[in-house]
């Protein structure tokens, strides 16, 4: 069943990977001193690392496999994934959100919510975001196991037990500083271990101006294909791509998941906060070169006949999400095929790592301290921090093999990023930017703007809902409903939100100051040249992705 | 952060360490390819990717692993 096998050295390098990761809990667990060490990584990181450590926080194999395998149905058309649907979140995020977040010296996201609103919000937020990671964890633990079984013939309880047991020990070890320093592992990685894969398609297929040139035009576009639903794999027009993947989905995802957030408040200052998802945007507008490459070397061998999907073990149809691995076996000798495997466990691996080291988080400080122990000590905190660790690697375990039991239960966990973040991207917006939105306005509008979400995922999935009268297409893709859906869970939240603070009394301005735009005192800008201010650095990135979205379109 | 006895040192030399073990692991494959064993049957071995690849992780992680040498987080 398994196409690749590994030789001695492919091991050894595997076996290097896990020495290094478990090497690095077993270093940084002495400089865990305080809760800020364990749960911040110290607040010391330098804008690139936080940036590389940002972008890896998203990087999962998870995201690689499936949006290569994903470029094969879809085609160009996945790098609205990488560009419209990061980039100006990344940027808005560093230029506006970021000096509230940073300045008011919060520990989480739900953290915010405590402070602008109040603690029914924060504990909302905090319960549905704990839920969220650790299922998402779960997930990635069963398809990494599941890609591992197919590829390579793994055992699937080997590959689920082993890996939770190494994430579980170096994020205890090592706290937050510890999936920071294997995020930025894993980021080498992933670059050394599968870029090559599309260079040397490249070469293969006669460069890249070659492949693009025979893709059929529903594939080969971005904007080309955009005006009319039916012209494209995706199924949607540019509306929906820009409102409901460049706006909200995009901005809820990169500018309130706490997952990612986490990653600039480990900076050691303001300014390097500020330029962490601003240098982070570099690098993710650069990943297409792995993944939609890679997804169209694949699609361009299998159209000449020269490449075949392996089966997935479950619905036994050909599985898309093996293309990098079947690509690996095809170009890769011994010594690349284990550094090609390792990147890919990196990324599984860093994935899991992060979603453990966000709830060990947001549960240590959101919900176990203000509910149970408000004035506990650092060394009591971090003792809990360690002792959620191992809880969030269990229930992870518990929710890989209840997807391994329940395959559709998948498409459930997956569609609670939409119910999560959508929403809650309108109250952080009106949150930061309007002084009058009120805390009842902020916890109702949440309220409904997930259920609405959910309500609109459960009635298309059961067919109680038409979702053409939801996407304003005769016959939308799943990926449409899902953009769709994210737009108005959006907008509900949103007019919810304003409407009810209208009924409702604000908080007192004095309140807000250092949480609201306009309440707040500018003090952002630090003496440095022109050249090296965020702004300045995240006009050339937004420059850089209108050429791209240009070139490409 | 609380008093060490020790600096903490940087992510870039950890990073060094690693990328230079794979890259000569990846490096001695190849050779072994190349001088030892049966030349592999992948698709485009005769471009030889992991000796030139090899060599790219080995001096880029040397690189690494030289500059930051002895560098610790402030």
């Amino acid at each position: 069943m398994n196409t690749i096998t590994l030789s001695f050295i492919d091991w050894l390098i595997i076996l290097v990977y896990f020495a290094a990761v478990i090497g690095i809990g077993w270093y940084l667990k002495r400089f865990m001193g305080t809760k800020e060490d364990f749960f911040e990584a110290g607040r010391r990181n330098s804008a690139w690392v936080a940036g590389i450590a940002f972008v890896s926080a998203n990087l999962g194999a998870l995201e690689i496999l499936g949006w290569t395998g994903g470029t094969m149905k879809y085609g160009m058309f996945v790098s609205h994934f990488y560009w419209i649907g990061a980039i100006p979140a990344m940027l808005f995020l560093g230029v506006y959100m970021m000096p509230f977040y940073y300045s008011s010296k919060i520990h989480s996201i739900p953290g915010y919510l405590l402070l602008r609103f109040d603690e029914k919000t924060r504990i909302l937020n905090a319960a549905s975001f704990a839920v969220m990671t650790v299922l998402m964890s779960g997930i990635n633990l069963y398809l990494m196991a599941l890609v591992f079984y197919v590829i390579l013939g793994w055992d699937l309880n080997m590959s689920i037990w082993l890996s939770a047991a190494v994430i579980g020990v170096y994020i205890t070890f090592g706290g937050l500083l510890s999936a920071i320093f294997t995020e930025i592992l894993q980021f080498f990685l992933i670059w050394f271990g599968l870029f090559l894969v599309s260079v040397l398609g490249i070469i293969e297929l006669g460069g890249l101006d070659n492949i693009l040139s025979t893709l059929p035009e529903r594939m080969s576009g971005l904007w080309s294909t955009a005006a009319n639903a039916g012209d494209n794999g995706m199924g949607v027009t540019w509306v929906g791509i820009a409102l409901g993947l460049g706006f909200v989905l995009s901005f809820g995802y990169w500018t309130t998941d706490f997952l990612l957030v986490q990653r600039a408040f480990s900076a050691k200052d303001l300014d390097s906060a500020r330029k962490t998802p601003i240098y982070a945007s570099f690098f993710k507008m650069a990943l297409p070169f792995i993944v939609v490459i890679g997804g169209l070397v694949a699609w361009k061998l299998q159209d000449l006949g020269q490449l075949q999907l392996l089966a997935h073990p479950v619905s036994g149809e050909a599985w898309n999400d093996t293309a990098l691995p079947v690509l690996i076996a095809r170009y890769f000798p011994a010594g690349l095929v284990g550094l090609g495997i390792t990147a890919l466990l990196a990324g599984f691996m860093a994935g899991q790592a992060g979603n453990v080291s966000a709830f060990n988080t947001v549960f240590t400080y959101d919900i176990y301290r203000p509910l149970f122990k408000k004035d506990a000590s650092d060394a009591h905190l971090i003792l809990v921090g360690r002792i959620t660790t191992i809880a969030g690697v269990f229930l992870s375990i518990l929710t890989a093999y209840a997807a391994m039991r329940f395959n559709t239960i998948m498409d459930y966990i997956q569609a609670i990023f939409s119910w999560v973040n959508a929403p809650l991207f309108a109250t952080m917006l009106l949150g930061m930017f309007w002084a009058r939105c009120t805390s009842a306005g902020a916890f109702w509008g949440l309220i409904l703007g997930m259920a609405s979400s959910f309500t609109m995922f459960i009635g298309i999935n059961f067919k109680w809902i038409n979702s053409s009268f939801l996407t304003f297409s005769e016959n939308p893709s799943d990926m449409s409903n899902n953009l769709w859906r994210a737009w108005w869970a959006w907008l509900i939240c949103f007019i919810a939100t304003i409407v009810i603070s209208y009924c409702t009394k604000p908080k007192p301005k004095e309140e807000l100051v250092g949480l609201v735009k306009g309440l707040t005192a500018e003090k952002i800008h630090i003496e440095q040249p022109w050249y090296r201010k965020p702004e300045f650095i995240a006009i050339i990135a937004l420059a850089v992705a209108v050429a791209l979205n240009i070139y490409f379109w | 952060m609380s008093e060490k006895k020790e600096g903490l040192k940087t992510i870039w030399y950890l990073v060094g360490i690693v990328v230079t073990a794979m890259g000569a692991l990846v490096l001695l494959a190849s050779i072994i390819d190349v001088f030892i064993s049966a030349p592999a049957k992948t698709v485009l071995a005769e471009l030889r990717p992991g000796l030139w690849w090899g060599a790219i992780m080995l001096i880029t992680g040397l690189i690494f692993l030289f500059t930051n040498k002895g560098k610790v987080v402030k």
